[in-house]
């Protein structure tokens, strides 16, 4: 009879012998507050809470000081004069023009627009076609086919950088802006192959094949039922391959002329001829290629996941 | 969402040619130059030496081989911080939270600003007279002189500063990946927090692991703008594509230069398939727990 229970309760605890839970719960609420904490974790002892410290921590700290070395680098733009005090000595903007006029900016952004605007519109027309080939078509040589779009983006820009450039200048479209587009299309025609893919096979096959019906051939099925429906991914895709192209840093070096340089390129040059020029007016230039990139990484997350701006494969793919 | 065609495919299905631009371009930029880059190193300029003649000059020559090992001095303490500050940051912040996504869009940042604005950003910042050393002063963490630029340290630094962010989404896309059930039933059998972490993720966590810690190598080991605005390109951080730069720009010489390009190539050839053989070693099955 005296069945073992562990309550705090005494005589008045015979009632719930026999588990009645809402007795229980109600008289007992020590028991209550152990169900409804029994979803709970554990609570972490004190060693989980140093360590959980420890990584928040380094991971702020790594963020307060990557900031702050943007930080320094909107400050210089603006100083008048800075070395060594927290803060300069005073506040212009007339490096900003000094840096327009020095630097030829008005020649170099025209040239990273036609560049990057070249680039986006032909990987995607290049791009999107032959995505659709790898979806839908089974062809004789489709894996070899598929494996010439996955290289560039395994091998880094150098190592196939340096090659390209000399097969180019071979040719003669070295230092031409043809060259540089034709150079910054090689990692961004198979990224947006990869990213449009999985788009196309999401598509329903029956919805062409009802198009076929009524007597479409491919180019209508393209402009009026496929291109339609991947807007979204073809967006993404161009965003994708914008921002990497404004980026894109090795191959514009390799392949560029004195007139072609994109913003990025010219930007290490100034940096590396660090004595010649004001270091205040080469941070001019730094805060006008970050403020356009970071703008287009801005709109670029309204539409895709930053792990997709970041990394150059798919994400890894969920078990399904 | 895969629906069946209600429409027989044909035999020989024409909408392939599709592929056939996309397939010309990349042949043409990067196949064939990577094919004629191969040939071209195997016909040194001097018309007299021998078709290895490029190589042994590599293997010989005292401004070119040294830079393999420059650059993986470089590169694989690089990877190691990277992948190994990863796997707890990717691990404190695998739950959805508003801290989550916003830390993750804050990392996103070094990144896409590339390493040409990191490296004029450092220079001022890490500089003799920049914050960082200005604080370090005022909290008297250190007195000296704060040498961080134009030496080892600041290409590491850099490779850091951008590879971890890199590594950073690549594995946590990976860890939260993982069912967490399982370690939750590791939990109610009595395993703690280490346990569960070193007998069910670490072993789920290896192959996406292995995939980061290759394609984080393969990043670091191709720099190039850090080490020479960071760096000493003419001795402590004269890295192999610093070679084969000059080889090429400098030198005019295009057959050393891609002879520098395929070594620079087969090394990490040589690494990545050193490390996809090491996961061999690890547990290779599904991911995904509970039934089946």
């Amino acid at each position: 009879m005296n069945a073992p229970h562990k309550t705090t309760g005494g005589g008045a605890m015979a009632a719930t012998q026999n588990g009645d839970f809402m007795t229980s719960s109600l008289s007992n609420p020590a028991a209550a507050q152990k169900a409804s904490t029994r979803r709970k974790p554990r609570r972490e002892g004190p060693g989980a809470r140093a360590w959980r410290f420890v990584v928040w921590g380094a991971m702020i700290f790594f963020l307060i000081n990557v900031g702050l070395m943007i930080a320094t680098v909107t400050m210089n733009s603006f100083a008048t004069r800075w070395f060594g005090t927290p803060l300069p000595e005073g506040f212009t903007l007339h490096w900003y023009a000094q840096a327009w006029n020095d630097f030829q900016l008005a020649n170099v952004l025209w040239v990273t627009m036609e560049v990057v605007g070249a680039v986006v519109l032909l990987s995607v027309a290049l791009g999107v076609p032959a995505a659709y080939a790898l979806a839908r078509a089974q062809f004789p040589g489709k894996k070899l086919a598929l494996l010439v779009f996955l290289l560039p983006l395994m091998v880094p820009p150098v190592t196939y950088g340096i090659p390209m450039a000399t097969v180019l200048y071979k040719v003669g479209l070295g230092g031409t802006l043809w060259g540089v587009i034709l150079a910054n299309l090689v990692p961004s025609l198979p990224f947006v192959i990869l990213v449009m893919t999985p788009f196309i096979e999401q598509i329903d096959p029956n919805l062409e094949s009802a198009a076929r019906i009524f007597g479409a051939n491919t180019f209508k099925v393209f402009r009026h039922v496929l291109l339609p429906l991947l807007v979204p991914g073809i967006l993404a895709a161009g965003l994708l391959v914008l921002v990497r192209t404004i980026g894109m840093f090795e191959l514009t070096f390799f392949t560029a002329g004195p007139d072609t340089q994109t913003l990025v390129v010219a930007l290490y040059y100034a940096v590396f001829s660090t004595g010649v020029r004001a270091p205040q007016s080469i941070d001019a230039m730094a805060m006008i290629y970050m403020v356009i990139t970071l703008l287009w990484v801005l709109i670029a997350l309204q539409f895709v996941s930053p792990t997709q701006l970041v990394s150059r494969v798919k994400e890894a793919p969920r078990d399904e | 969402m895969s629906a069946v065609s209600m429409t027989p495919a044909p035999r020989f299905d024409g909408r392939g040619w599709l592929v056939s631009p996309a397939l010309v371009c990349l042949i043409a930029m990067f196949v064939y130059p990577f094919a004629y880059g191969l040939f071209l190193s195997f016909q040194p300029m001097e018309q007299t030496s021998g078709i290895f003649a490029n190589y042994a000059r590599f293997f010989t020559d005292a401004t070119l081989w040294p830079t393999v090992f420059i650059t993986l001095k470089l590169a694989v303490p690089a990877t190691l911080i990277n992948v190994g500050a990863s796997i707890p940051a990717a691990f404190a912040l695998r739950r959805n939270s508003p801290a989550t996504k916003f830390v993750t869009m804050l990392l996103v940042v070094p990144v896409t600003l590339g390493t040409v604005l990191i490296a004029d950003g450092m220079l001022t910042y890490y500089g003799p007279n920049g914050w960082f050393p200005q604080a370090l002063h005022a909290l008297h963490l250190y007195s000296d002189e704060v040498r961080l630029t134009h030496n080892y340290w600041g290409v590491l630094i850099s490779l850091v500063i951008s590879g971890f962010p890199f590594a950073f989404l690549l594995i946590l896309s990976y860890v939260t990946g993982i069912d967490p059930t399982l370690a939750r039933a590791a939990g109610t059998l009595g395993a703690g927090p280490w346990q569960q972490f070193r007998l069910i993720y670490l072993p789920l966590l290896v192959p996406g692991l292995t995939m980061a810690a290759c394609l984080s190598f393969v990043q670091a080991f191709s720099v190039f703008p850090s080490a020479v605005l960071l760096g000493v390109p003419a001795g402590a951080t004269r890295v192999v594509s610093i070679a084969a730069y000059e080889a090429a720009f400098e030198s005019y010489d295009y057959s050393l230069a891609s002879c520098v390009a395929i070594v620079m190539g087969f090394v990490q050839l040589l690494i990545v398939a050193a490390m996809l053989g090491a996961r061999r070693a690890f547990y290779s099955g599904p991911t995904t727990g509970g039934k089946g």
